[in-house]
């Protein structure tokens, strides 16, 4: 349920972002999901990959910074309205979401969200209690 | 126009034979009362008998800044604490300070020579002194305030800071002279313009300046907004305070040292070798009138040139160059000491953090500036912005509680900072132009 993220600490000069996607182009691992959060000094680019260990290595070999966190992917219809209702219920159960970024799928009629929670589990549980549907892990890194 | 015609004007030959009788006191003093010159003295096979005649100085042994600290708090003093009335200390490497104690006639050289220098600068009665050097442990702001009290002017004592009242009192208390970092001097007058006062028009017309290299550059910048003549002022607080040495306004080419306190050498700071008069190196200050604290050879690591050529406003004393730079790494930011060790300690202190680091020290207007440069490692990171944010405050929070200076932390990546085989690169410092 699940899904492995992969986070890469990016300093603030030009060229970086190249490098990276270089790296993981180049060990033929397949970029499915990716956000990034910038400050004037550096930047987070956070990955869903097909295969993060492998990802994680050649990164760690490239000498970057990475680490690996667990979200989970949200399916939301891409109509209007249908990312408030999930906002809604983690609101209404003092959900905190760190941070949040959305793709659309490459077929079919959903939108993807991503979702960085502080107490994933408990997340998880109130997400499913209120019938949302969460992708497996499996289904995101191969879309 | 000259404070103390007699001694400030001694021929050469006078002020040497005062020095030798000084110094031979001063070294038989220490030799019987602090033990720490008993022992390097002894350690360099020297008695103070030896000293026969000045040249003979080079036979004692240095005394490092690490001297200090190691016997800190007292352990350098030459009187009983019952005769020392004041203790001023400057900051150090490892957290403790630098301690000095002045008797009540090191109080008293120490105004005369500060009296000197304002009159060597153009300030006397009737000038309103308006001082904003740091009262407090940092000798700045008594050391000035006692002198400018001794020539008859009117003092205030302003302090540092709180930019906007000292120009409201400037301007309303009709301020003649301003005593301060030349960089306070240039964002005072950034400021002034800021508020629409135009600080050219005000009474001021001289600027004594110190406590932070500045360049020729600079001078004239200052002089040109403030409309006043910035004149350099030399002082360390474990020689005195401010007041070792000034510009006069006459020539402002070099600045006089009080020879009949003072014997000045210059060394080569790798070999130690006392360097003829003209050529560039390390100032070596003996003092030969201090009760409190007397300093035997003391490394300043300030780089200068030295002359005794006779100078256009008739003072006989010998004449250093505006300073060039440090023989070590000690920096000086905003009229602060900063070691890169100090904030070394800092990082090492905060979990996970890279011992790794580079500190750029540029100037952004008329302000120094530091920035310091960590690396990120795995351990430290975080895929939230806002830990990383926390993690950089929390570094500049350690850095502003322990030096006082308020800094710009940016993180890197690991590796990216140069590692050297011999001494890693800690320090960028872009100021520049330091020299004349």
């Amino acid at each position: 349920m699940k899904v492995e993220q992969i986070s890469i600490f990016i300093e603030n000069k030009s060229g970086r972002l190249a490098e990276v996607s270089g790296v993981l182009g180049e060990a033929n691992v397949n970029i499915r999901a990716l956000s990034l959060a910038d400050t004037s000094d550096f930047g987070i680019l956070r990955l869903i990959v097909d295969d993060s260990e492998k990802a994680l290595n050649v990164l760690r070999e490239g000498h970057f910074t990475v680490n690996k966190t667990e979200v989970i992917g949200v399916e939301v219809p891409d109509s209007p309205g249908g990312l408030s209702s999930i906002l809604k219920i983690l609101d209404n159960n003092q959900i905190n979401v760190e941070y949040m970024y959305a793709f659309v799928e490459r077929s079919g009629s959903n939108a993807v969200i991503i979702f960085r929670f502080d107490n994933i589990d408990q997340a998880i549980k109130v997400l499913l209690n209120n019938g949302v549907n969460i992708l497996d892990g499996e289904k995101i890194t191969s879309i | 126009m000259i404070w103390n015609d007699d001694f400030e004007t001694l021929p050469r030959e006078a002020i040497e034979s005062l020095q030798l009788r000084r110094l031979q006191q001063t070294v038989e003093r220490v030799y019987a009362t602090v033990p720490f010159y008993r022992d390097s003295f002894d350690r360099a096979g020297v008695k103070p008998r030896d000293i026969k005649c000045l040249a003979d100085l080079k036979r004692l042994p240095f005394t490092l800044k690490k001297d200090m600290r190691e016997n800190y708090p007292y352990g350098l003093f030459a009187v009983p604490l019952e005769q020392i009335v004041r203790i001023h200390a400057s900051s150090g490497t490892t957290g403790k300070p630098t301690v000095v104690g002045y008797t009540k006639r090191d109080i008293e050289t120490w105004t005369e020579l500060m009296a000197r220098s304002f009159y060597a600068a153009g300030a006397h009665k009737g000038d309103v002194i308006h001082n904003a050097y740091g009262y407090g442990l940092f000798t700045g702001g008594l050391g000035a305030h006692y002198g400018a009290e001794r020539i008859g002017a009117s003092v205030i004592p302003m302090s540092g800071g709180n930019t906007k009242k000292q120009l409201m009192i400037m301007q309303d208390f009709g301020s003649t002279v301003l005593t301060c970092t030349p960089s306070y001097s240039l964002f005072l007058a950034e400021v002034a313009a800021e508020e629409g006062i135009d600080i050219r028009k005000l009474n001021l017309k001289v600027g004594i300046l110190g406590a932070e290299p500045w360049s020729e550059k600079m001078r004239q910048e200052i002089e040109a907004k403030l409309n006043i003549k910035a004149i350099d002022i030399y002082g360390l607080s474990e020689i005195l305070g401010p007041g070792v040495g000034i510009e006069c306004i006459e020539a402002q080419n070099g600045l006089h040292v009080w020879e009949d306190h003072f014997l000045l050498e210059i060394i080569d700071p790798d070999t130690q070798e006392v360097l003829p008069d003209g050529e560039k190196g390390e100032l070596v200050i003996t003092t030969i009138t201090k009760e409190g604290i007397p300093l035997i050879r003391y490394r300043t690591r300030d780089i200068t040139r030295l002359t005794r050529e006779p100078c256009i406003c008739g003072r006989t004393h010998a004449r250093i160059d505006r300073l060039s730079g440090r023989s070590d790494d000690m920096l000086i930011i905003r009229g602060v000491n900063v070691f890169p060790s100090q904030i070394e300690s800092v990082l090492f202190n905060i979990k996970g953090i890279e011992p790794h680091y580079q500190l750029l020290v540029d100037r952004e207007g008329t302000l120094d500036t530091l920035e310091v440069l960590v690396e990120v490692d795995e351990q430290t990171f975080s895929d939230e912005v806002r830990k990383l944010q926390q993690l950089s405050g929390l570094i500049q929070k350690q850095i502003k509680d322990l030096l006082g200076v308020t800094c710009k932390v940016r993180l890197v990546e690991p590796k990216t900072l140069a590692r050297s085989e011999g001494k890693a690169q800690r320090v960028i410092d872009k100021r520049g132009n330091i020299s004349t």
